[in-house]
């Protein structure tokens, strides 16, 4: 029995040697799922982008439900994984105990400020990305009627309305933009049956372009504007792709970038606030093959052009989230 | 509010009540028998990605649905066996279900096709489209009737055609047959069906049947009518609605589709018009839209308006006396 004990307790510390020897990261994925081509998505992504470039092994994991997000982050941290890495704002609450028990331990929450001294916290200035396509949308609009549609209504998806109205309104004063939320529940992430409902009561709005910032209801969005022969936007993926020639451009925010790192980074990870906008590559719009038709060369020197100015600090596009309105309707 | 836009919200509530008419005659069946089904959602939830999933390896959407009825009838038939024969607490076997429907839609869905539990986009036969009828182009131009006849009643899925035929359907079997008249007696006083002769058990087992294959086409619309592809969680709580338009319903079949109408209606109107405006005096979120299927399902069963009345032994396992 004694033997039996000190086998076990020999094992066990060899195993926790092991994991400090070789500290793997870890990559925990919000309730949206590692495939949905959006978000999630983007970070596995940057991910295995990291592990190609590397060779090195990580360890990863897809919240279902919201008990699982403390759980989820403490095995990983007990298990010696680190640098901790996760996407979304509803890690915030479970991050804040979590990291305050493992100081030893690096994490890097994506889309949400924690101030914690080992916590990195990386934020996108998504409005500047929606101005830009906002100013495509109108450019492309031929009823001067533009849609967005929104997942769950919080101030990070009403930012992206926000900056979305005032680059449509930069082109054309006149034109209406249609807005809808899915929800007030987690849920409205995951109902593209809704959002293809909205895409439609939108285009017998007047709508010729859809911009979807829902995460898996917009891939019903995307959908339904492609059946009903109007344009969409994309969102945090390139999403341009899913429907070739009939999604205008996405809106990037290339959470692969910010993943691959602070992957990188290591152990050594950098703590602190981190903001990725159009000045610092984090945020873009999609040109590829399937969009290349659309995109006239007006609209791509205005994007650029703005997209400069932005970088520079001449244009400043109004953060909803800075004092919760928006002086555009 | 012009005509032609009435008549927008109209089709879009028919799109939208469709899923909680189908749900809502399952559940009529298996709650006039006497269980109690809160797994209306799981149901759904396994039958729209087991029909996306089919209609996709096959080509054929009518597949996917009979695929997906099929695996609604499974889950139908498990609550069966813990409700009816080991007389199970029938709200926590339909809980179950719920919580099985869920996490095997995306384990399944993500071993199969690696997309986090997607299935791939349907195209072509694979989904439903939208069907038109004959000489809905020739009457469009016609004032009144031919808008309402070339985008109402024209244009729809063949599930939404298939749904509106089941209710009468349903309210003659439940009413005019013998079937129907022991279905029901089943659930007020099921030790008088015993006395006759007939098995408890047996009739139960077989309003699930029918629970089983309306619950599955409600799924199957899902994801091969209205959207073309199956998503984790796509059901999104449409199962819970469609038991209170059952409540609302009175338990009845042709009220059952007036609820529906009516909570797809809100949805609709919630859809397209955000906020409303009442003379320019308050303006109505649309939290409160939203909100009102319940909010008056809570009113019809508080008793401010007519009275519920349930079937008497609803939700009581069968105990055969010796």
């Amino acid at each position: 029995m004694t033997f039996m004990k000190s086998l076990l307790g020999a094992t066990a510390t060899l195993a926790l040697t092991a994991g400090a020897a070789f500290a793997e990261p870890a990559m925990i994925y919000d309730m949206g799922g590692k495939f949905d081509k959006s978000f999630n998505e983007a970070a596995y992504n940057g991910t295995q982008r990291w592990a190609d470039e590397t060779g090195g092994t990580f360890r990863e994991f897809e919240i279902t439900s919201e008990a699982q997000r403390e759980q989820a982050l403490r095995r990983f941290a007990e298990e010696g994984n680190n640098p901790i890495v996760m996407t979304g704002f509803a890690f915030a609450s479970a991050l804040e105990t979590v990291a305050a028990d493992f100081p030893d331990t690096k994490f890097a929450i994506i889309d949400m400020v924690v101030d914690q001294p080992n916590v990195r916290s990386v934020v996108f200035n998504e409005h500047e990305g929606s101005y830009l396509v906002g100013m495509m949308a109108a450019m492309a609009s031929e009823s001067d009627t533009v849609g967005f549609i929104g997942g769950m209504d919080i101030p990070l998806i009403r930012k992206f309305a926000c900056g979305y109205v005032q680059g449509v309104k930069a082109v054309n004063p006149d034109a209406t933009v249609i807005q809808n939320m899915t929800g007030t529940t987690p849920a409205a992430w995951n109902d593209p049956v809704k959002g293809s409902e909205l895409t439609k009561a939108q285009i017998a709005q007047g709508a010729d372009i859809v911009y979807a910032a829902a995460g898996g209801t917009g891939v019903g969005v995307l959908q339904t504007a492609a059946d009903e022969n109007i344009l969409s936007i994309g969102v945090d993926s390139n999403q341009n792709y899913l429907h070739p020639g009939q999604v205008l451009t996405s809106m990037m925010k290339r959470v692969d970038n910010a993943v691959y790192e602070a992957m990188s980074m290591g152990e050594d990870l950098e703590t602190g606030f981190n903001v990725m906008g159009v000045g610092n590559g984090g945020i873009s719009f999609a040109v590829d093959e399937y969009n290349a038709d659309l995109m006239t060369d007006a609209m791509l020197a205005a994007g650029y052009k703005a997209a400069l100015d932005i970088a520079t600090g001449a244009l400043v596009v109004h953060d909803y989230m800075s004092d919760n309105s928006c002086p555009v309707e | 509010m012009d005509f032609l836009q009435l008549i927008l919200t109209l089709d879009s509530t028919v799109r939208l009540s469709v899923v909680l008419l189908f749900a809502c005659l399952a559940g009529l069946f298996s709650e006039k028998s006497g269980v109690v089904d809160i797994g209306l959602e799981g149901k759904m939830l396994i039958s729209a990605f087991v029909a996306a999933a089919v209609a996709y390896e096959t080509g054929s959407a009518w597949i996917g649905v009979l695929a997906g009825c099929a695996a609604s009838l499974i889950f139908a038939m498990i609550h069966g066996v813990a409700s009816i024969i080991y007389r199970g607490d029938q709200i926590i076997s339909g809980v179950a279900l719920n919580f099985l429907a869920s996490g095997l839609t995306i384990v399944l869905g993500h071993a199969i096709y690696k997309k986090g539990g997607q299935t791939p986009t349907l195209t072509g036969n694979a989904r439903f489209t939208e069907i038109t009828l004959p000489f809905a182009d020739a009457v469009r131009d016609v004032p009144v009737l031919g808008p309402i006849y070339s985008e109402l009643i024209s244009g729809q899925t063949a599930l939404v055609y298939l749904a509106f035929a089941v209710v009468p359907a349903v309210w003659f079997l439940l009413y005019r047959t013998r079937f129907g008249l022991r279905l029901r007696a089943v659930g007020e006083n099921p030790s008088s069906v015993d006395t006759a002769g007939i098995s408890v058990v047996g009739m139960r087992f077989k309003a699930l049947f029918f629970t089983g294959i309306l619950c599955g086409i409600a799924g199957a619309y899902l994801s091969t009518a209205q959207a073309a592809f199956f998503g984790r969680e796509m059901s999104a709580g449409r199962g819970y609605i469609a038991l209170a338009a059952l409540i609302f319903a009175n338990w009845r079949p042709l009220q059952a589709m007036g609820a529906s109408l009516l909570f797809g209606l809100l949805e609709a109107i919630s859809n397209l018009y955000p906020k409303i405006d009442v003379f320019g005096v308050v303006t109505i979120p649309v939290q409160f839209t939203q909100a009102l299927p319940y909010i008056l399902t809570v009113v019809i069963l508080a008793g401010f308006i007519g009275k519920a009345s349930p079937p008497r032994s609803v939700g009581v396992p069968y105990v055969k006396e010796n």
